[in-house]
């Protein structure tokens, strides 16, 4: 077996170039993607984007058909599945059912010939970890999922993997559970420092879990970063929507290099940033960088831009309140305001603010979003 | 919904009836086991235990009750093994030829058995197989193994193949997936195969009258020449032990499978 290079308990993972095609379907299109040890990685996308098959090729589930793949610093390609020594999680739990909690647990360590007083001390912990020691007599169909789910993961990380993949492990828990079995995995992820390689489409868990998100769409990366660095800096259009709330707006655009002036159903906005790439771009606002006001109310600041439209939703959140604006051409924007500003009421005719600085300019990859769901 | 006690009434007597059709003629041997006379009168005369006497000293009927135990158990676990590994196969084919291949396996079902005996007969003249142990049990697996292999798809229909994935990535190679994932998984289906496997040999007649000889006489041979030649009340003797053997074989296996279910 290959020998592993680790820091800490975690492995490395290094995906070069990885593709995945069947038959005239490209799954995974030049995938690559560096894992550090011990780091919480999530891949983030809409069903169908090529997350499971990234995390089948991990495991050795799935051959590619192209590129490198290293874990724990040597090359793992052509090495069968049951010799990778990696933990995986699935979303339907696939505990045997013909064996109690303790057998499932011992599964892995009885395969790998531990002997018996070592092999119970190590299936009590694993079952602690996930604070499941009271069910080792228990059958699976005997569990709720949520207690399934944890079993499983008491068998994944029983045999010590410095790497463990799970595929939508929540999925099928409801909202209640799957927020605190989060932080459980969260705690057992710091407690162990095997590096995590989690599956998910749901932003709001990839956010809460992750070190970093690796963000797919159409069997490729669009971009890897901190859910920070991919909430404030998108590099596309179709990161930008698929993490937090966003106001996307279209133009006639016009720069002169440093600046960049759009008209917008007559209205122009205007921002010291250049146009990227060529083509026409979108305008991306974050909802908490812009401001509402009543129209007419005198010139307000100077340098902001303004553009006028009228209320269509106001929602009142505790911490703030949230609003939809109608523009004039039609799009809607979102808009955040903190708690104590001026309130506003459904139909009321405003103007929505924002420093050009605050503004970002994107590539229109709108055609390539049609999975988004 | 609440029915009606007219409703229930005759709902119940039409289940009788079908219950005691059903039932009838197998149950009309016991007392008929018990004649006095060497004949196959209904309702039978006397009370005597002769003919079970006769059934356990009379050379014919042991041999050949002997002969089908021997035959239908190597049967058993023959199409057993052949008919899973051929369920486990076609089941993992990617090919559309398996559907084809299912179908040829089961041909043995669905032509008719005359026609089967026929064609068997002649090969078997040819290799020296008639009347032979090995000749019968190849015969009554090839028959059998379309019922291990409902069987056995049947439960590998049901069976979650990601289980399988799950035992890989925790370390289990192929054989002992199959060994300690697969095979305990499908194991019901394998087993009522081969119940299946163990009866359509046991009472196994055309084939077995055409390959049959004075040396080796099945107990479904045995009962068809006695029948014909004298009406001898063992045939009916032979039929109350056997009709007591299934119930209780039959029975056992379900209480089995039930408590299997539960755990
Ligand atoms: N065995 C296969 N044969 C053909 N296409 C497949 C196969 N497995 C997955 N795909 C396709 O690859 C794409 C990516 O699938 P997947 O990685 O499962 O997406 P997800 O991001 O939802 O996990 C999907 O369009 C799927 O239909
Ligand atoms: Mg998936």
């Amino acid at each position: 077996m290959a020998e592993n290079k680790q820091v800490g308990r975690g492995a490395a993972i290094d995906i070069r170039s990885v593709s995945k095609v069947y038959g005239n379907f490209t799954a995974l299109d030049n995938v690559s993607l560096g894992i550090r040890p011990g780091e919480f990685m999530t891949l983030l996308g809409p069903s169908g984007s090529g997350k499971t098959t990234t995390l089948n090729v991990v495991a050795g589930f799935t051959e590619i058909t192209g590129g490198n793949l290293e874990v724990g610093g040597s090359s793992v390609v052509g090495i069968p599945a049951h010799k990778r020594n990696i933990g995986v999680v699935f979303q339907h739990y696939a505990l045997f059912p013909h064996m109690t909690v303790g057998r499932n647990v011992a599964y892995p360590l009885a395969l790998r010939k531990v002997p018996s007083a070592e092999r119970e001390k190590r299936v009590k912990q694993a079952l602690e970890m996930v604070k499941m020691s009271d069910f080792a007599h228990r059958y699976p169909s005997e569990l709720s999922g949520g207690q399934q789910q944890r079993v499983a993961l008491a068998r994944a990380i029983v045999f010590d993997p410095p790497l463990l993949l799970m595929d939508e492990p929540l999925g099928a828990l409801d909202k209640k559970l799957r927020e605190w079995l989060q932080l459980e995995i969260k705690r057992i992820h710091r407690e162990l420092g095997t590096t995590f390689v989690y599956v998910t489409h749901d932003q709001e868990e990839a956010l809460v879990l992750s070190d970093r998100i690796a963000v797919f769409n159409r069997g490729r990366i669009e971009q890897v970063g901190t859910g920070r660095e991919l909430y404030d800096e998108p590099q596309t259009l179709f990161v930008a929507r698929f993490i937090g709330d966003s106001t996307v707006l279209r133009g006639q655009a016009n720069s002169d290099g440093t600046s960049t002036a759009i008209s917008i159903a007559g209205e122009t906005v205007t921002m010291d940033k250049r146009l990227p790439g060529n083509g026409a771009p979108v305008l991306l606002l974050r909802p908490e960088k812009l401001a509402l006001r009543r129209r007419g109310n005198g010139q307000g600041e100077s340098g902001l831009n303004r553009l006028s439209g009228t209320v269509t939703e106001a929602i009142y959140l505790g911490s703030g309140s949230k609003y939809e604006v109608r523009l004039k051409d039609g799009s809607t924007a979102i808009v955040r305001s903190p708690l104590g500003e001026q309130s506003f009421d459904i139909g009321e005719a405003v103007e929505v603010t924002f420093a050009g600085a605050d503004a970002k300019l994107l590539a229109d990859d709108s055609t390539a979003d049609q999975t988004l769901t | 919904m609440q029915m009606r006690p007219m409703t229930r009434v005759l709902l119940g007597l039409a289940c009788l009836l079908v219950a005691v059709w059903l039932v009838a003629p197998t149950l009309v041997v016991v007392p008929m086991s018990f004649n006095e006379n060497k004949s196959l009168a209904f309702p039978p005369q006397g009370f005597s235990t002769q003919w079970y006497a006769n059934f356990v000293n009379n050379p014919d009927w042991s041999s050949s009750f002997i002969n089908s135990l021997k035959v239908a158990v190597l049967v058993a676990i023959l199409a057993a093994i052949v008919g899973t590994l051929a369920a486990f196969g076609l089941d993992r084919m990617k090919s559309r030829a398996s559907g084809l291949l299912r179908m040829v396996l089961l041909t043995p079902m669905v032509v008719p058995g005359v026609v089967l005996a026929i064609g068997i007969y002649a090969v078997y003249l040819d290799m020296r197989l008639v009347g032979t142990l090995p000749g019968f049990v190849l015969a009554h697996t090839m028959l059998a193994i379309p019922f291990v292999l409902i069987a056995v798809t049947a439960s590998l229909e049901v069976f979650d193949k990601r289980l399988e994935l799950a035992a890989t990535s925790l370390g289990a190679g192929r054989l002992t997936t199959f060994r300690t994932v697969t095979l305990p998984l499908i194991l019901p289906g394998i087993l009522s195969g081969l119940l299946f496997a163990f009866v359509t040999s046991f009472d196994e007649i055309i084939v077995s009258l055409f390959i049959t000889n004075p040396y080796l006489r099945t107990l479904p041979v045995q009962i068809y020449t006695s029948i014909t030649r004298d009406a001898d009340p063992t045939v009916a003797a032979v039929g109350t032990i056997l009709l007591f053997t299934t119930t209780i074989v039959i029975g056992g296996g379900l209480l089995l499978f039930a408590r299997e279910r539960r755990t």
